[in-house]
């Protein structure tokens, strides 16, 4: 840490490597706000950066409890970073209940921010707090800087006509100022996106711009801090141009940029689900690309409307987690037995039931890989981060059409409302996979096979090529049969193509030695932790690798062979070891060990390590 | 369609035999079926025939057009998807009693309320005819099945109504039995825009022979039912000499010079619900024919009109300007 001294201010400015900051209010204080304000910010100076946003499933739970505390964290570096941290440098806390309900992931001696002015006797109560943590020791071991944002709002918007209630729904941006303040960071960005955001409201354009800057003054003002901080813009990410990108975003994108590969229309048919629901949203927005969105009656429904539109030749993408998914399941029964492509996109939440709608998990993969009537094989996908589910989407898109079978992909909440730079694509490098219409009656058949195991695709409205489909089992010319020899075969075939789709993979990537003590083998959204663990184990002397699966259905061809070069294989997921029980079913001469978290948080990398070592030192 | 104005009724019949029970009503829908089609000079290639399960939903595959066997219940949301898709098919649903008012009610509705621009046709049976003889959510209040021995305690719905309850804008009631009649029907059918819902009162001769001889057995029938006629007054009887009229909130027999003239496209559907509630009067005879018939938008019309309408104001969109839109930054 190098010391130097700001012009213009008296404050030393200290020089940090990486930050991990967490907001935490009420689900009312607009923490999500400030948040990713703060992070659209930090992106713009430069920095790497990761956000984990933990939010409550109620809108507002009653106010000031403990269930009601909505958190974001978020990570912003100088240097090439993986994770949103697992303890946060400085804990932001707007009342009792955000203070206790994360002080104890705050780290020994870190800084809590605090706002007194949410401390009285009835805010304790409501978090069910018999004495007052600011005073009760509590807090002993942190650095404590007590700000009475509540009373500071009403001052700084003194001369506001906004109601009193109003001006104090401003105090978010007056804690973002400061914290803008500490970190020294530029007011610019925030400052636009409000004139945008109330763009109809100019009073609320200026009181909140003003409770801004209000919170930066203070900064200096009131002397609160010892010192400033900056985290230097990293040089760790390649060179290009960047933005923000959150998973459900990506997603998004990648739907209108893989119908475009594929040269059809995307039509989505979804159903209002969190953590799926902004993917609906962003895609009707998207209306000048010819995307269709649908918002049906039910998930049933959502995924029927889908696969009629594949029917008709489009691409047919339906938008789900876990609980809408199992209500698909005998629609996507009927698109294996059609043979038409279809996306379904599981955004995952813990389950099970209701679960734990706003908290991430991946417990659906044996339920993605699995969970049908009938043996219904489909191709399952797993995107790793915000950035990765843009690709994903994509190769999911292009299995669908190229296999004419319904592909899953599967996301979470930690990748669909995380956020992190995203190097912008070249889109020329993207390869097209147009999809060629069946349209020349002669020798075809509805089930005639290609190299791949594929069907043709004919569009309604060809001439002299009608047919009818459906969910009976049907020979080659597509007509119904009971025929024993022809439902083995049909069902060996379909067997036979999905298992084809891992003949496209490129070969799976092995990072660190191809042999050693340990592979760390992970999915889904816990790459970031399981990157970070691994390098630091590599650095702690020990001999471990890993592998991140991106397709989890079928298995890599070559997984066995990778596999082959460790004497054991971790297997960290956030569901009771399905993948694990998947792998030791397909390949049961390794030694697969499971390590399972089912909290409604991602991974710690201290958790990992902590594992890694715990297996390699008995 | 010029070249396919040719066509005949022949020209509809696939290659597969068809399989119902024999005397089952289903063979003279389809007969009427494909017969409209030629009629009408239909291209076989434009056509999609969509069903759930059940029954009357083997129907796609007897004809020679595109069709779509799906799910139990769900045929409405996968035409939904179709129509959306492509607003050019002329897009048919096949549906039974169980399939449509059970399994798929809430589609049902909805297809409905969202006015797709498709035909539907319910075979009504009043019974489970698939799974060998269950009562149906249309079957009457203690009718005696397989799974009601002592008789359904379950009110039924009636098709009409729930059409009307739920916005439908074409809702209209036909006969197995009556070639004619359905030949009326199925043409204002197909020449509404929006979702057309016809209920054809068909005979499951295994399950639930005859159920409606009561009512529209032929020597019964002039005196049982009352066609309903757009523009025409609503006459019945075996002499004609009978007629409807609407009294304050109900509806009474009259002379035929003092019948009302029947009009389906009243601004409030509560005229045509009058009608669909008859069925339960003894006194008063079984509406067939049109019960409602107005216009609203089309649900598959609107759809494209938004993207047409955001490309006008918008321009197309652009994947390149889409993704390198919002707070970039370079890194050198």
């Amino acid at each position: 840490m190098t010391t130097i001294q700001q012009p213009g201010s008296e404050l030393p400015l200290q020089q940090l490597e990486s930050v991990v900051i967490r907001f935490a209010g009420d689900s009312g204080d607009g923490m999500q706000i400030t948040g990713s304000q703060f992070t659209m910010t930090s992106a713009l100076v430069g920095n790497d950066l990761a956000t984990l946003p933990d939010f409550p499933a109620e809108i507002r739970a009653p106010v000031g409890t403990r269930p009601g505390v909505s958190g974001f964290q978020l990570q912003f570096s100088a240097n090439d970073i993986h994770t949103p941290g697992d303890a946060p440098d400085v804990l932001v806390a707007m009342n009792p209940a955000a203070l206790v309900v994360n002080l104890s992931t705050l780290k020994p001696g870190g800084l809590v921010v605090v706002n007194t002015g949410s401390f009285k006797a009835t805010d304790l109560r409501k978090a069910r707090l018999e004495t007052n943590p600011l005073e009760d020791g509590s807090l002993d071991g942190f650095r404590v800087i007590p700000v009475d944002i509540n009373q500071r709002i009403l001052d700084a918007l003194a001369d506001s006509e906004l109601s009193k209630k109003d001006k104090a729904r401003c105090k978010n941006f007056y804690t973002l100022g400061l914290m803008y303040w500490v970190y020294s960071r530029p007011l610019e960005t925030t400052m636009e996106w409000l004139a945008v955001k109330f763009a109809k409201k100019p009073d609320l354009v200026d009181a909140n711009q003003k409770a801004l800057q209000a919170g930066y003054n203070a900064g200096d003002i009131h002397e609160l801090f010892q010192g400033r901080y900056e985290v230097p813009k990293t040089d760790a990410l390649p060179a290009g141009t960047y933005r923000n990108i959150n998973g459900n975003q990506a997603v998004a994108l990648g739907v209108v940029a893989g119908a475009q590969l594929a040269g059809l229309r995307p039509v989505l048919g979804s159903y209002p689900i969190t953590p799926a629901s902004t993917i609906l949203e962003e895609l009707a927005a998207l209306k000048r690309f010819g995307v269709i969105t649908m918002q049906l009656e039910d998930e049933i429904a959502a995924v029927c409307a889908a696969i009629g539109a594949s029917f008709a030749g489009c691409l047919g993408v339906t938008s789900t987690s876990g609980p809408g998914m199992a209500l698909k399941g005998e629609a996507m029964g009927l698109a294996v037995s059609a043979e038409l492509p279809l996306l379904i996109l599981d955004i995952q939440r813990a389950g099970p039931s209701t679960g734990m709608p706003t908290k991430v998990e991946q417990s659906d993969l044996l339920q993605a890989v699995f969970g049908r009537n009938g043996d219904t094989p489909m191709p399952v996908l797993a995107a790793s981060s915000p950035a990765d589910a843009l690709e994903v989407t994509i190769d999911a898109c292009r299995i669908a059409v190229e296999f004419m079978t319904p592909v899953i992909f599967l996301s979470d909440n930690f990748i669909a409302n995380g956020s992190e730079p995203w190097l912008l694509p070249d889109l020329d490098t993207l390869k097209e996979f147009p999809v060629e219409f069946a349209t020349n009656p002669e020798g075809h058949q509805t089930y005639k096979r290609d190299g791949k195991g594929s069907r043709p695709w004919v569009k309604p409205g060809t001439p002299n090529m009608a047919f009818r489909i459906g969910g009976l089992e049907k020979d080659t010319d597509g007509n119904i049969s009971y025929d024993p020899d022809n439902h083995q075969s049909m069902t060996d075939q379909r067997h036979q193509k999905v298992q084809n789709v891992a003949n496209t993979y490129p070969p799976t990537e092995v990072v660190g030695e191809t042999k050693g003590d340990l592979l760390v083998l992970g999915w889904g959204s816990s790459k970031g932790i399981i990157t970070q663990a691994t390098i630091d184990s590599r650095q702690a002397g020990r001999r471990v690798s890993r592998v991140h699966l991106r397709n989890v259905w079928p298995l890599p061809n070559d997984l066995d062979e990778v596999f082959d070069g460790f004497k054991a294989i971790l297997v960290p997921e956030m569901n009771v070891g399905q993948l694990a029980r998947v792998l030791r079913s397909e390949m049961p001469h390794h030694n697969f060990i499971s390590y399972s978290k089912v909290t409604g948080q991602p991974f710690l990398v201290s958790e990992i390590t902590e594992k890694i070592a715990t297996i390699l030192e008995n | 369609m010029s070249n396919q104005a040719t066509l005949t009724k022949k020209d509809f019949q696939s290659d597969q035999e068809v399989r119902w029970c024999p005397g089952c009503g289903d063979y003279v829908i389809l007969s009427a079926i494909q017969k409209h089609m030629a009629e009408v000079g239909a291209d076989p290639s434009k056509v999609v025939f969509v069903s759930g399960i059940g029954c009357s939903s083997r129907f796609p595959y007897y004809m020679n057009t595109y069709g779509f066997h799906t799910i139990h219940g769900r045929a409405p949301a996968f035409a939904t998807g179709i129509k959306a898709a492509n607003p050019e098919l002329d897009v048919w649903l096949v549906t039974g009693d169980g399939d449509a008012m059970s399994i798929g009610g809430n589609h049902f509705i909805h297809a409905l309320r969202r006015n797709l621009n498709m035909n539907v046709l319910m075979f009504n049976n009043q019974i489970y005819g698939l799974t060998k003889g269950q009562y149906s959510p249309t079957s009457p209040e203690g009718k005696k099945t397989k799974t009601s021995p002592m008789g359904a305690i379950d009110r039924p719905f009636n098709p009409i109504s729930l059409a009307l309850g739920a916005n439908g804008t074409f809702a209209a009631r036909t006969l197995d039995t009556d070639s004619k009649h359905m030949a009326k029907v199925f043409s204002a059918a197909h020449n509404h825009q929006g979702a057309a819902f016809v209920e054809i009162l068909q005979n499951c001769v295994i399950f639930n022979k005859d159920f409606y001889n009561d009512t529209v057995a032929k020597d019964v029938r002039a005196e049982k039912t009352i066609d309903l006629i757009p523009g025409e007054k609503m006459i019945f009887g075996t002499e004609s000499e009978k007629g409807l009229r609407v009294n304050g909130w109900d509806v009474e027999v009259c002379s035929a010079e003092e019948a009302d003239v029947w009009d389906p496209g009243t601004d409030s559907s509560a005229p045509a619900f009058l009608m669909s509630q008859m069925d339960d009067d003894p006194n008063l005879p079984m509406p067939l024919g049109i019960f409602r018939q107005v216009e609203a938008t089309c649900y598959d019309k609107a759809v494209n009109q938004q993207i047409d309408e955001a490309v006008a104001n918008e321009g197309p969109g652009d994947l390149k300007e889409l993704i390198w839109s919002g707070n970039c930054w370079e890194i050198d």
